[in-house]
């Protein structure tokens, strides 16, 4: 595999030539935040908080779905996208109803941490409260509406690992709601095999394991990652 | 020695917040040497006064009493925090705002679900009539500083204290729940 050559905030690095930027800055230790992002699965670039600079271009660029080349220059943390990343999550906390203090997820939720991340103090944008529901139909997890962002993680773990594609979105803009099957109640959908690796790539309290409470809601995402990679390697 | 005059005011939350700082034990003794606490829950005094220099608002507003006093608190306060995330984000507070109008709610509260069947509170000059959506307090006035969490815990209240008291600026960001 050719290697290329870049900067990334400065720093000289080399990348092998199918590497996404996101990926060449991560072995060179630089951390760009993501959301939709998550190891063993496709990329989509939809949460848009992995955007970076690259000279020359006009138009930012989400490092996730954009490979490296030859000479690129990136910039990963300017003011810009620092504000741009701020404004996102503020935007994700106002589209609908993420309640920290009553959550499953608090204290273990990627979205509690990237506010942290991006320096949101407080949310600039008017709450939408869309009245969300809850789906606990199914015997062993549920689906809270209220906390998710649509990342479609869930989405493409169901598709691409567990090969079924319960899941999928229905509608646009802020009325789009995850579905299971042609949208019926997530217990009555015939294709889920009750794998759970939904739940596993998750990153907010949206889909939990029944049972669970306020902040006991611990999963480990990068377990997609070892199975896609344990397939791939036939351990 | 002048000391900074302190207001606590407590608005739609639960008092959690108040709490939390209480729970800061004896290092009040120490706050109490820096600071006149001129206006508070746990304090004899029921006007909002003048010449205040800091305010810790704890809760959102969620009626027209939170609505008036949050006005006076602005005006006749040098510095607002927002302590807490009913105060920063509307939180548990806001839990209603989904469900419809002010009115909505009393309905499906007090009528629908409740238990014997009641009636529609209605006490004009007493209890406070509700606003038709909870807001975090700067969506109504502006905002110095927001300090999350559910509640944030006495030694982060005592740390942005102890900053402001010497003069620096407060480590802030993030820290819901």
């Amino acid at each position: 595999m050719a290697a290329r050559t870049l900067t990334i905030n400065g720093t000289l690095i080399s990348a092998r030539s199918n590497e996404t930027v996101l990926e060449a800055a991560r072995e060179a230790g630089i951390s760009i935040p993501t959301l939709c992002h998550l190891d063993g699965l496709s990329e989509v670039g939809a949460c848009r908080l992995c955007l970076v600079e690259i000279a020359g271009s006009a138009k930012l660029q989400p490092a996730c779905h954009t490979t490296v080349t030859e000479g690129m220059e990136v910039q990963t943390d300017t003011p810009r996208l620092k504000a741009h990343r701020r404004a996102i999550v503020e935007l994700l906390f106002a589209e609908r109803n993420h309640i920290c203090a009553v959550c499953v997820a608090s204290g273990h939720c990627e979205l509690q941490q990237l506010a942290v991340e991006v320096g949101m103090s407080h949310v600039r944008y008017e709450y939408l409260s869309p009245d969300c529901s809850v789906d606990i139909s199914h015997a062993r997890f549920g689906i809270d509406h209220n906390r998710c962002v649509l990342c479609t993680r869930c989405v493409r773990a169901c598709d691409e690992v567990e090969g079924v594609h319960t899941w999928d979105i229905a509608g646009r803009g802020t009325n789009a709601r995850l579905i299971t099957d042609l949208n019926v109640p997530w217990g009555e959908a015939t294709s889920c095999t009750s794998c759970g690796k939904c739940l596993l790539a998750c990153p907010t309290g949206a889909i939990f394991s029944r049972g669970s409470t306020v902040a006991e809601l611990e999963r480990d995402a990068s377990r997609i990652a070892t199975i896609v990679a344990a397939r791939n390697e036939r351990w | 020695m002048n000391r900074l005059k302190l207001a606590t005011v407590w608005l739609g939350g639960c008092s959690g917040c108040h709490m939390s700082l209480l729970d800061l034990d004896e290092w009040l003794i120490d706050l109490a040497a820096h600071v006149e606490l001129v206006y508070s829950p746990i304090a004899d005094q029921k006007t909002f006064p003048e010449g205040v220099d800091l305010a810790l608002v704890e809760g959102a507003i969620a009626n027209e009493e939170h609505l008036e006093l949050i006005q006076d608190v602005r005006e006749r306060s040098r510095m607002v925090i927002a302590l807490g995330d009913c105060a920063v984000t509307g939180n548990v507070t806001a839990l209603r705002n989904p469900l419809g109008e002010a009115r909505s709610i009393l309905q499906q509260v007090y009528i629908e679900h409740g238990d014997p069947r009641g009636i529609l509170p209605s006490t004009p000059g007493i209890v406070p009539i509700l606003l038709d959506q909870v807001v975090p307090i700067h969506m109504i006035i502006p905002v110095d500083l927001f300090l999350a969490g559910c509640p944030p815990s006495g030694p982060r209240i005592r740390a942005v204290l102890e900053a402001l008291l010497a003069g620096t600026p407060p480590e802030l960001a993030g820290g819901f729940g």
